[in-house]
């Protein structure tokens, strides 16, 4: 394969430079700076650091509850993506066959996307709150059994549907695109040809649908271990006794309230490597099955 | 723009120096209101103070301030997040301060529990007192008398059997229960004299251990986890959709624990019912000894100027006054810090007037004796994540997950690796 190549120009590094200026200071600088924390403990009001190499690393890593903060990150991550893709998927779907009154619907479902984590989590603690919000009829019915603050589960649960729908707003712009992208002349011939629409979209769309996938697939799940930080502390704060206590959540509760900053850089090192794992799993395995044409 | 700019030269005559608080909603606008009130008051200085939305966010933001050498001259800080900054020695002792600026405070004047708590061990005050609380029950008075019940009980045996009669009066929760370190650890073990942790709760050093699954405090959490399963107690949280203090204005449940300065917050709610306040209850067989205080001071940091030095000086001063704080007392549930204060009030009747009725009782359970080697307080390092550890434990054990002692075993175990930590941190340096 032949690579195109650029000759450089000095108003193309010009053109460049604010971007790189600000990924450096917000980005490269930060984590350099998280980095050596790691390996250090940094005492919070300056006067200086210890060197502890491997420490900070060995008691995050045998910490038990720390596993049980990995292990709920992905349960959260891979449902919440799932969650959050099928509902994209299928409203994307119907919004492409132009039922009624679609052009609102559209306009409606991407309207979620603007709202903030922490507002999301305020919403859903309306919801979900036992004593006033919706799910408090099911304790009319069957008392006490809706408790976010003695069922882990119910609070996972919670936190998942939280995240999902903060999800599904974006995932469904790109779907409906994709989905619009195709040729209408296709779903018209395999529609003479007697296709209904289900197996029309089994065997057409989604197969063209597979970049769009994809793409979302690698930004929904990143997004769920980076960004659940409001939902979690809005609507359960990490309990019932650390049941939904997210990777990211951790970091922010160690780091910033209990002034642990250099058990929080790394476990923020031990996060972006994980993340970066993922994604290169993704990319390694599940592109292979994309068909970009 | 001529008006900002008259404002600004007039602004730039005074001294002006920056105060971060705390305190959010009414209880910030009373702070808000005293920085009002001392630029009124004099035509030297000036406070410009900042609310900060909450004593974690102040105290995080100064921290990040003060990396960048943006910070305030005066910091209202929190007693579980000042460990750091104590051994940091990034702070002007206010004895030294008043000393150094001429101001004249009597020291002697505050009350041995809140000047302990905020002292060196030299007697030297490291930080202003200013908004103080202590624990105290609050109790439904209608309640009490249709369960034959005259007198709130001051033990937990006497509390125990005030529960069974009012649930025997068809009373369906008896108490609010929502678990605070600070109540159920820290100032249980205070009145009971009993250990929090090693070296004098931390103050001897930091190679200090916890100990609070070794004494009392084990029995009294069993205790309560029995009250829960027995239905004597409910579980109120804002997890559970209501707090212990709105079940009981609601007079849901007829006892719940909680700070005297939620005192003022009650009154304005105007609950239905005849309610009152009693000092936390303590078990038979063991000897009263003070509560401490909670709630907040004010901490003076390095690096500032001479002039914004006297300037934060004079406003503490002016804090400490009596008619100042008197004027946080009427616009707040806290308690007065300095004796001659204290007693200016009774003899005024302050506290024979609604809404202050028997709101003293406060000081009753601070002063009950004096502070011993273990109720001076607690002074250990990472006590905001040892609170966390204790609490998610114990909502652990309140759920079904393990039994009390195996909780506050795990506390202790994690708390203690956040001690060695801290240690680590600071090695070589010791509490001042």
């Amino acid at each position: 394969m032949r690579r195109a190549c650029f000759k450089f120009s000095w108003v193309a590094a010009a053109l460049l430079v604010p971007q790189l200026l600000i990924i450096f200071v917000f980005f490269y600088w930060p984590s350099a700076q998280a980095l050596y924390w790691a390996f250090t403990l940094e005492q919070p009001w300056g006067g200086g650091n210890t060197w502890v190499g491997l420490d900070n690393f060995r008691a995050i890593l045998t910490d038990p509850y720390y596993w049980g903060s990995v292990r709920v990150s992905v349960i959260y991550a891979l449902a919440t993506t799932a969650l959050a893709m099928g509902m994209a998927l299928t409203l994307a779907v119907f919004v492409d066959r132009q039922l009624a009154g679609y052009r609102s619907w559209r306009v409606a479902i991407i309207w979620p996307y603007a709202v903030a984590a922490p507002a999301v989590g305020l919403a859903f603690q309306f919801v979900f709150n036992p004593g006033a919000g919706i799910f408090s009829y099911i304790n009319a019915v069957a008392p006490g059994w809706w408790d976010l603050s003695r069922n882990a589960l119910q609070a996972v649960v919670a936190i998942i549907v939280a995240g999902a729908w903060k999800q599904v707003a974006y995932s469904f712009v790109f779907f409906l695109a994709a989905l619009q992208s195709i040729p209408r002349s296709l779903i018209e011939a395999a529609a003479m040809d007697g296709a209904r629409p289900l197996r029309r979209m089994f065997d057409l769309q989604m197969p063209l649908l597979t970049p769009t996938f994809f793409f979302l697939l690698v930004i929904n799940i990143t997004d769920s271990f980076t960004d659940s930080f409001g939902i979690v502390d809005t609507l359960t704060g990490g309990g019932p006794y650390r049941a939904t206590d997210l990777m990211v959540y951790r970091i922010y509760s160690e780091g910033f309230k209990g002034m642990n900053y250099s058990g929080a850089a790394a476990q923020s090192v031990i996060l972006m490597l994980l993340v970066m794992a993922l994604t290169f799993v993704q990319f390694r395995y599940v592109e292979r099955r994309v068909h970009y044409t | 723009m001529a008006l900002l700019l008259t404002a600004g030269a007039a602004s730039a005559e005074k001294i002006s120096f920056e105060y971060w608080y705390g305190l959010t909603g009414d209880l910030g606008k009373v702070v808000a209101e005293t920085c009002t009130r001392f630029n009124a008051s004099q035509d030297l200085y000036e406070a410009v103070c900042v609310g900060q939305d909450g004593y974690e966010k102040a105290v995080q933001n100064a921290i990040a301030a003060f990396r960048a050498q943006k910070h305030p001259t005066l910091l209202q800080s929190f007693d579980a997040g000042t460990a750091d900054l104590m051994l940091s020695g990034e702070f002007y002792p206010v004895t030294k301060l008043m000393a150094d600026t001429g101001v004249t405070i009597d020291w002697a004047d505050y009350f041995p529990g809140i000047a302990n708590y905020y002292s060196s061990k030299s007697g030297e005050f490291f930080s202003m007192p200013w908004n103080s609380s202590t624990p105290v029950y609050y109790f439904n008075k209608d309640h009490f008398a249709k369960a034959g019940l005259t007198e709130p009980p001051i033990t937990w045996e006497g509390l125990e059997a005030a529960m069974v009669a009012l649930k025997a009066s068809g009373q369906a929760c008896a108490l609010a229960y929502a678990p605070s370190s600070w109540i159920d650890l820290e100032q249980f073990s205070m009145v009971h004299n009993v250990p929090v942790a090693s070296n004098n709760n931390g103050y001897d050093g930091l190679d200090s251990e916890l100990l609070f699954n070794t004494t009392l405090h084990v029995k009294h959490m069993e205790n309560i986890q029995r009250w829960i399963t027995e239905g004597t107690a409910l579980l109120r949280t804002q997890g559970t959709g209501k707090t212990a203090r709105d079940s009981f204005v609601e007079g849901e449940c007829s006892v719940f624990f909680s700070s005297i300065a939620d005192h003022n917050t009650i009154h304005k709610l105007t609950p239905a019912f005849g309610w009152d306040v009693q000092i936390i209850p303590t078990y038979e067989g063991s000897q009263r000894t003070n509560s401490v205080v909670g709630g907040a001071s004010l901490w003076v940091l390095s690096g500032k100027t001479d002039d914004e030095y006297k300037a934060a000086a004079a406003y503490l001063a002016f804090l400490a006054t009596k008619p100042e704080q008197q004027f946080l007392l009427e616009n707040s549930g806290y308690i007065p810090v300095t004796k001659s204060t204290y007693d200016a009030l009774l003899a005024e009747g302050f506290y024979a007037k609604e809404p202050f009725i028997n709101r003293d009782i406060a000081m009753k359970s601070l002063t009950w004796t004096e502070p011993t080697e273990l109720t001076r307080g607690i002074r250990l390092g990472s006590f905001i994540q040892i609170r966390a550890e204790w609490l998610a434990e114990v909502e652990a054990a309140l759920a079904g997950q393990k039994t009390m002692q195996e909780a506050l075993d795990t506390a202790v175990a994690r708390g203690n690796d956040q001690l060695k930590r801290f240690a680590q941190t600071y090695q070589g340096k010791s509490f001042p």
